[in-house]
């Protein structure tokens, strides 16, 4: 039977990574994400299903015990705020060019730099163009409830090990903070070593005398065998975007306008739809779960069918490079966003959506 | 029905649990809730806020800027969130430390006050469980045996003991609040 609670997200985030059968934890506190340590510290895992949980003594050691746990075939995750996944990202890299699964929570909050500690949407670039060094890509879950960082805590250890590829589950501190309803899964099994070692024959569980070393490494002086690698995760990333791209589409069967939001955005703006609904006016809302892949097949086809286009976002406009990139030049899209840690309100995206493109 | 409240008050006043457990009572009466607190550097500075939202259906914003009840419990909230109660709404504060009293005529206004009666009794722990029963008196949007279910969940188990105590204050909530301004 699936449990309800009133939690926090970042706690589901923490318990649900529990349930979702993890083996260790790794992590470095910064606000607005504390809770997710916090909690698993109180809640003792070792004692409940051998989860390993550790306070590192920074972000980069976090994420390098994160590497070292992944090669060994194990389901292990951090996470962090916005200043501490910039310090993880050499860390990243290597795992994303290593080829191992794990998963990594960024909790975002304004910036640059220290920034505020409240909410934002500004680490949209860093998560998926990139964001350490190297070709390569994270997939990127985008939560908008605290359900949604309870079930994304799961479903980022499975496309992790479905892919051999870091998952990130790009929340902020609006959802990393408030409470919801949430259902939680039952306990999943932590791996057994015989199941590691069937399930994961690239990790280094210790070399037997009947095959060759595993060697997991992001490093090849050879170029021509480095370019054949660089093309062996490009086809991966392509596969990627053939089978995961996910969204939900809200209102947008009649739509004549269509908002584009993710997380929080997402929640301000489906209020904003149902205001504007209100007013009369047919309005949708497409909010990409995934933002690598990124849904561009389904804007691109709403792009035929709505006079334009406003991308919520708290930030000073970022997703809507992909947005734009989607629609091509058939229909306006436009941005609408505040930025420092300011949440904006729905009547301030309905008067966006009124003076950038209904009336613009 | 979907009932969008704030509640302002300085940090300790039990705001933020007040709001854990109105919103954890709905979760028991199988209700959708959200509960989205203030913890920016406002809330290091002594106030400290929380947005409740209890619906019969899916909360779209847990963040919205026009309430249908606030409780406020300082001068700054009273400042910051008196205009911010839709037409028609409530406004519920407690006079204790009010300089400014609340001047719309287009709001219902009420006022508990339950810093006075929890000194009274003896029981200051209490004061926001006093407040709650005022609100439950005006908006009974959860039923007493789900605020208990409510209490029950949000109270540590080694803390309850202590519910009938603050069912006690919530009961008392109920008997005090008082009208000050009523639409026709």
């Amino acid at each position: 039977m699936k449990e309800l609670r009133l939690m926090k997200g970042n706690e589901a985030f923490a318990e649900a990574a529990i349930r979702a059968g993890a083996d260790g934890y790794f992590g470095y506190p910064i606000t607005p994400q504390s809770e997710v340590m916090e909690y698993l510290m109180a809640e003792k895992p070792h004692e409940r299903t051998g989860m390993v949980v550790l306070q590192a003594e920074s972000e980069v050691a976090a994420i390098n015990m994160v590497y070292g746990g992944a090669a060994c075939g194990k389901r292990v995750l951090t996470s962090s705020s916005s200043p501490g996944i910039s310090l993880k990202q050499e860390g990243i890299s290597y795992i994303a060019g290593a080829e191992l699964p794990c998963v990594i929570l960024n909790v975002v909050r304004g910036g640059p730099g220290l920034g505020t500690i409240q909410p934002s949407q500004s680490d949209y670039f860093q998560s998926t163009k990139g964001g350490g060094h190297g070709d390569y890509k994270l997939i990127v879950l985008a939560p908008s409830s605290v359900q949604e960082m309870a079930d994304f805590a799961r479903l980022g250890f499975d496309l992790a090990f479905k892919y051999r590829n870091p998952v990130l589950v790009l929340s902020d501190g609006a959802i990393g903070q408030m409470m919801e309803k949430v259902e939680l899964d039952e306990q999943r099994p932590r791996f057994t070593e015989a199941e590691i070692i069937s399930n994961t024959p690239w990790a280094t569980t210790g070399k037997t005398i009947d095959r060759e070393r595993n060697i997991v490494t992001s490093l090849d002086l050879d170029s021509g065998k480095q370019e054949l690698h660089n093309l062996a995760l490009q086809a991966k990333y392509r596969e990627i975007e053939h089978n995961e791209t996910r969204y939900e589409a809200i209102s947008c069967d009649d739509a004549e306008y269509l908002i584009v939001a993710y997380g929080t955005s997402a929640r301000l703006s489906q209020k904003a739809v149902d205001l504007l609904r209100a007013e009369g006016y047919k309005v949708g809302l497409l909010r990409p779960i995934t933002l690598f892949p990124f849904p561009s097949a389904i804007i691109a086809k709403l792009a035929g069918q709505v006079k334009g286009i406003l991308t919520v976002e708290m930030s000073a406009g970022q997703m809507i490079e992909d947005v734009r990139l989607a629609v091509g030049c058939r229909v306006k899209v436009e941005h609408f966003g505040r930025m420092g840690g300011i949440i904006p309100s729905p009547t301030e995206v309905v008067e966006a959506m009124h003076t950038k493109i209904i009336g613009g | 029905m979907t009932e969008e409240i704030i509640i302002a008050g300085f940090g300790g006043q039990g705001v933020l649990s007040m709001g854990k457990i109105l919103a954890y009572s709905g979760v028991m009466e199988n209700k959708e809730v959200s509960w989205m607190p203030s913890y920016g550097p406002e809330m290091r500075g002594g106030t400290a806020n929380v947005i409740v939202i209890i619906s019969d259906e899916r909360i779209s914003s847990p963040i919205v800027n026009y309430f249908d009840t606030a409780i406020i419990l300082n001068q700054q909230s009273m400042d910051k969130f008196e205009k911010t109660v839709k037409p028609g709404g409530v406004l519920i504060y407690d006079p204790n430390g009010i300089t400014r009293h609340p001047e719309r005529r287009d709001i219902n206004i009420y006022t508990i006050e339950a810093a006075d009666e929890a000194s009274k009794v003896g029981l200051s722990k209490v004061f926001n469980m006093v407040v709650l029963g005022g609100f439950l008196k005006l908006k009974p949007i959860v039923q007493p045996e789900y605020v208990h279910k409510g209490l029950e969940k949000s109270l540590p188990r080694r803390h309850h003991a202590l519910i009938p105590e603050n069912e006690k204050a919530i009961q008392k909530g109920k008997e005090i609040i008082k009208a000050m301004h009523l639409l026709n």
